[in-house]
């Protein structure tokens, strides 16, 4: 089942890069639920067919997959935002920022004091790689759902690492996990359709009168 | 008994759902407040731990329990009134979230799992979101927005810290687990590495959810725009919901013989809130954004406390309860100040003792006890965390804390004086005090004053209790 | 080796602008229509053949080399390259550099005749394909890099190797569909191809391509026609070879092979011309850049 794992985590990368250097919300939207199904397929690859991949990955496709999309999907068309504008740094500068950090992510995880099988193996590298990158779209982007979407792939890069430690994660924390992340967005859409009727945008410059 | 514990607040929340009658569903929070209460009082009370898989109670925990419990109680009996004079804004948000809210706690202080915990402290963000929102303005949706993005992304690292801790496990030959007791007994073999990197990131995390400094950006605003029994529940009780949660790491660490480089961690992290706290609350014009970097200070008491150890530790327990009754007092009473006045600034908001006599006295009194002046409270149990710095040979950190505590008093005392004492100037609303918006933060204050002169046997075995806990060498 | 030379000049030359016939006739499927021949290029060509030259007063020498360059280079750049299994007939250490600059240097005579002809509007054109190409270069360059590292040796022909079928079945598979990826980018870029450019377009505000080549009549016109469909097809070779890998080891086949291979090449260009629309110019640079940075990856892949 190991070469399958190849191509799912390189894809994984892939969409990385499509989603730092796309403006376009709903291909955006899209491309993160193709990746959250696509890590619904690692359990599966790595572990077999237990019980508990099995449950593990029905629970993460419908989740990720289809729940979650759909209530951003639904929350853009109540906002009527299509396009993400210029992020902080611009999109080119993002796009070669989450390459580097994708080089560097392959380097440092060949410094990682790692576990013997997963020395040579693309889960570190992948999963640190995610996790910048949903952090770089949670900090340089404007609209809120972006910054959800950010998230979204940090959530999902801390998935794969998760998927390693499988013995340790019970199914009922999983399940858990998935949850909370299916209410969290939820209540997330809520706000930005509260933060666009005060507002009239998801833009979150407005968002800077708090201070001291 | 603790399933029941949990579960019956979940289902108080979705009976709160379909009754149709205004009053009966405020009702139903201090209804099941009390019932939480008493149940955790009994639960405390047995003299034995118990440990389940998935559930337990120890020490520390039955410490976290009873406190948060209280606190729930008292900002519930408190809601009944607040929510009879928001009646524009409804209770349907309001009632069920609170509950679901008290749930989570209760799950995050008795999980024995910590993945479980995990999903408990990410479960409290996700049901407080809603009601920091019950003002539904552009400051509190700003408010709001901070807290749900900053808070998540924090949990969100400290699932990456539980993560290693777990890898770290992996080559050693013992079970890959995150269940408490099993990783305490594996804690010496476990990959240092990994463990290290793993509490830093626990600290990070829980250390965002408890407002430490750097990690505090989200406090004033969520603090300052919340309503005041929010603010009350979310600076008394998930403050030491979070604190629970690193206390746990610093289980951890201690159990793996690296305790030292925990503690130092803690302590660097406290000073640092100290000091951010005490500059930012010098002219602070806003009074429930001054509680907000006071929460931020005591948090820091917390933690440096833990880090001093010994007698420290055990003026840290003691801090954690006097802190949380005393915030929801002073949280409280704010909320009163700022019905009366329509604002929370001091530019409106003079001569609040004339105004409103009982919150006036009680914001008044609030502060005296959270800066630590005798006879209340927090007086001796920062009396006691500086004994302890001072007996662990650091006398340079103890001036510190001294200078910086009196840093603080200085400026919340500017603030405090001018909004409580001397004429009301500005146009005041038709709000005055009234039974159910006044017994809670009285009562509050009262135990506090009681906590300050007299500690009863019980409870000091419990603190200590708690404190050994902390201390647990491999 | 004689043979072979002229057995690569032949499939050349001859079957490039079927390629082109290929192209229109799916697209015009992919529309309900049933669009222009297959052979239409080569009825095209033979018109333009036979007219007259038109030059523009304030044109020079310049003007000429232009297409005169643009179709010799695609002719010397393909015997470099190895059509399928048939090897390439001139092959050298290092002549992958020579082939990529040979581009260059077409690139620099069309750019260069239609400056010669100092009208402002061929200099537009002139900035943004010189422009788009800076950037694709990279792209090019770290894929044939990415070949490099996995055969070890500096020659084209060597690059496209049979060592590519045990590439592919290795964890370097991955690599090499990345840059296989690349190469269809910078394909459609070369040959100014929708999403990068619209060949079929006259309006000023859309010609990348169209415009250098406005001023030219006649038998230039038709120079650059067939220099462009020859650049198609070598550029294609690169890509048809990585895909199909295999030696049968009789000529004719792996001459039919590759021909096939270059006729499927040619149907994917039609369908994504069809189902895409042309970028908006200023995200032409981001999408380049992005592809520079899967190559980037691709090799640090395969670095690992």
């Amino acid at each position: 089942m190991m070469e399958l794992t190849n191509p799912l985590l390189l894809t994984v990368i892939l969409i990385n890069f499509f989603t730092l250097g796309s403006a376009r919300l709903v291909a955006c939207i899209r491309i993160v639920a193709v990746q959250g199904a696509l890590l619904a397929l690692l359990p599966l690859a790595v572990h077999g067919f237990t019980a508990h991949a099995m449950l593990l990955s029905a629970g993460a496709l419908i989740f990720k997959g289809v729940f979650i999309p759909l209530l951003l999907l639904r929350a853009i068309r109540e906002v009527r935002i299509r396009r993400e504008m210029e992020p902080i740094i611009g999109f080119v500068p993002t796009l070669i920022l989450g390459a580097l950090m994708t080089a560097g992510a392959f380097l440092f995880a060949d410094f990682l004091p790692l576990a013997a099988e997963h020395h040579d193996g693309l889960f570190v590298p992948t999963a640190l790689a995610t996790m910048f990158s949903g952090f770089l779209l949670l900090i340089t982007r404007r609209k809120a759902i972006t910054q959800v979407l950010g998230y979204l792939m940090l959530e999902n890069g801390i998935f794969i690492l998760g998927v390693l430690l499988s013995e340790a994660l019970p199914l009922l924390v999983e399940g858990g996990v998935l949850l909370d992340l299916l209410v969290g967005v939820f209540v997330m859409g809520i706000v930005m359709n509260q933060i666009n009727r005060e507002f009239s945008s998801i833009d979150t410059e407005s968002l800077t009168a708090l201070k001291e | 008994m603790l399933e029941l514990l949990l579960i019956f607040p979940l289902v108080v929340a979705a009976i709160s759902l379909i009754i149709p009658n205004y009053q009966l569903r405020s009702w139903l929070l201090p209804v099941s407040g009390g019932l939480h209460l008493l149940l955790s009082i009994s639960l405390a009370m047995e003299p034995f731990t118990l440990t389940g898989v998935w559930l337990g109670l120890d020490a520390l925990s039955k410490l976290v329990l009873v406190v948060t419990s209280l606190l729930f109680f008292g900002c519930a009996l408190y809601a009944v009134g607040y929510l009879e004079i928001r009646r524009d804004r409804g209770n349907k948000t309001m009632v069920p979230c609170l509950l679901i809210f008290l749930s989570a706690m209760t799950l995050a202080i008795t999980a024995r799992h910590l993945g479980l915990m995990w999903m408990a402290v990410e479960a409290t963000t996700l049901s407080s979101a809603p009601l920091i929102y019950y003002n539904r303005n552009k400051l509190s949706i700003e408010a709001t927005w901070k807290y749900l993005l900053i808070c998540s992304v924090g949990i969100a690292l400290a699932m990456l810290g539980l993560l290693f801790v777990a890898y770290g496990a992996l080559d050693s030959g013992s079970p890959v687990s995150l269940q408490l007791d099993t990783l305490l007994a594996v804690a010496g073999t476990l990959s240092k590495p990994w463990l290290h990197a793993g509490f830093v990131f626990l600290l990070v995390g829980f250390g965002t959810k408890m407002g430490l400094a750097p990690l505090h950006s989200w406090k004033p605003d969520a603090y300052g725009e919340a309503p005041g029994l929010v603010g009350a529940l979310l600076a008394g009780g998930l403050t030491s919901v979070a604190f629970l949660a690193i206390l746990r790491g610093v289980q951890l660490m201690s159990a793996a013989g690296d305790g030292a480089m925990a503690r130092q961690a803690l302590l660097g992290m406290g000073l640092l809130s100290l000091f951010v706290a005490a500059i930012f609350m010098v002219r602070q014009p806003d009074i429930k954004r001054l509680l907000a970097y006071s929460s931020v200070e005591h948090m820091g008491l917390l933690a440096i406390g833990v880090g001093i150890g010994g007698l420290a530790t055990f003026g840290a327990m003691l801090h954690l309860i006097n802190n949380a009754l005393t915030k929801g007092g002073l949280f409280l009473a704010a909320g009163n100040i700022q019905r009366a006045y329509s604002s929370k600034r001091l530019t409106e908001v003079r001569g609040a003792i004339s105004v409103l006599p009982v919150s006036g006295t009680l914001f008044l009194a609030g502060f005296l006890a959270i800066t630590g002046s005798p006879p209340f409270g927090p007086f001796m149990s920062e009396f006691t965390i500086l004994r302890g710095i001072f007996a662990n040979q650091r006398p340079f950190v103890g001036l510190l804390v001294l200078l910086f505590l009196a840093l603080v008093f200085i400026g919340m005392g500017s603030t405090v004086l001018a909004a409580t004492q001397g004429e009301a100037a500005a146009k005041t609303s038709d709000f005055r005090d009234r039974l159910l918006l006044c017994i809670s933060p009285t009562a509050f204050i009262l135990l506090v004053l009681l906590l300050g002169v007299y500690i009863p046997e019980p409870l000091q075995q419990a603190l200590q209790n708690a404190a050994a806990l902390l201390e647990v060498q491999p | 080796m004689f043979g072979n030379l002229v057995l690569h000049l032949a499939i050349l030359l001859i079957f490039a602008p079927l390629l082109l016939g290929i192209i229109t006739k799916t697209k015009a499927w992919f529309a309900g229509r049933i669009g222009a021949p297959l052979l239409q290029t080569y009825y095209d060509l033979a018109r333009l053949w036979r007219k007259g030259f038109v030059f523009s007063r304030t044109t020079t020498w310049v003007f000429l080399l232009g297409p005169v360059i643009g179709l010799a280079v695609p002719l010397l750049a393909s015997l470099l390259i190895p059509f399928g299994a048939l090897p390439a007939p001139i092959s050298f250490e290092g002549d992958l550099i020579l082939f990529v600059y040979l581009f260059g240097l077409s690139r620099f005579f069309t750019a260069a005749a239609a400056l010669d002809t100092g009208s402002s509007f061929e200099g537009m054109g002139a900035v943004r394909e010189v422009t788009f190409s800076c950037l694709a270069e990279p792209t090019m360059l770290f894929a044939l890099l990415v070949l490099t590292r996995l055969s070890g040796g500096l020659s084209l022909d060597t690059l496209f190797g049979e060592h590519l079928i045990s590439s592919w079945q290795s964890e370097a598979g991955a690599s090499l569909g990345l840059i296989m990826v690349c190469l269809f980018v910078v394909l459609l870029l070369e040959c100014s191809r929708i999403p990068f450019d619209d060949p079929n377009t006259h309006l000023e505000l859309t010609m990348v391509h169209e415009v250098m080549v406005l001023d030219h009549s006649g038998p230039a016109f038709g120079m650059i026609l067939y220099g462009a469909v020859l650049k198609m097809m070598v550029l294609g070779a690169l890509l048809v070879r990585l895909a199909i890998p295999w030696n049968t080891g009789w000529w004719l086949s792996d001459a039919a092979l590759f021909l096939a291979g270059l006729c499927v090449l040619a149907v994917i260009i039609g369908v994504v011309e069809s189902i895409m629309a042309r970028l908006r110019l200023p995200r032409v640079p981001q999408v380049l850049i992005g592809t520079s940075l899967l190559s980037i990856f691709a090799l640090v892949l395969v670095l690992r």
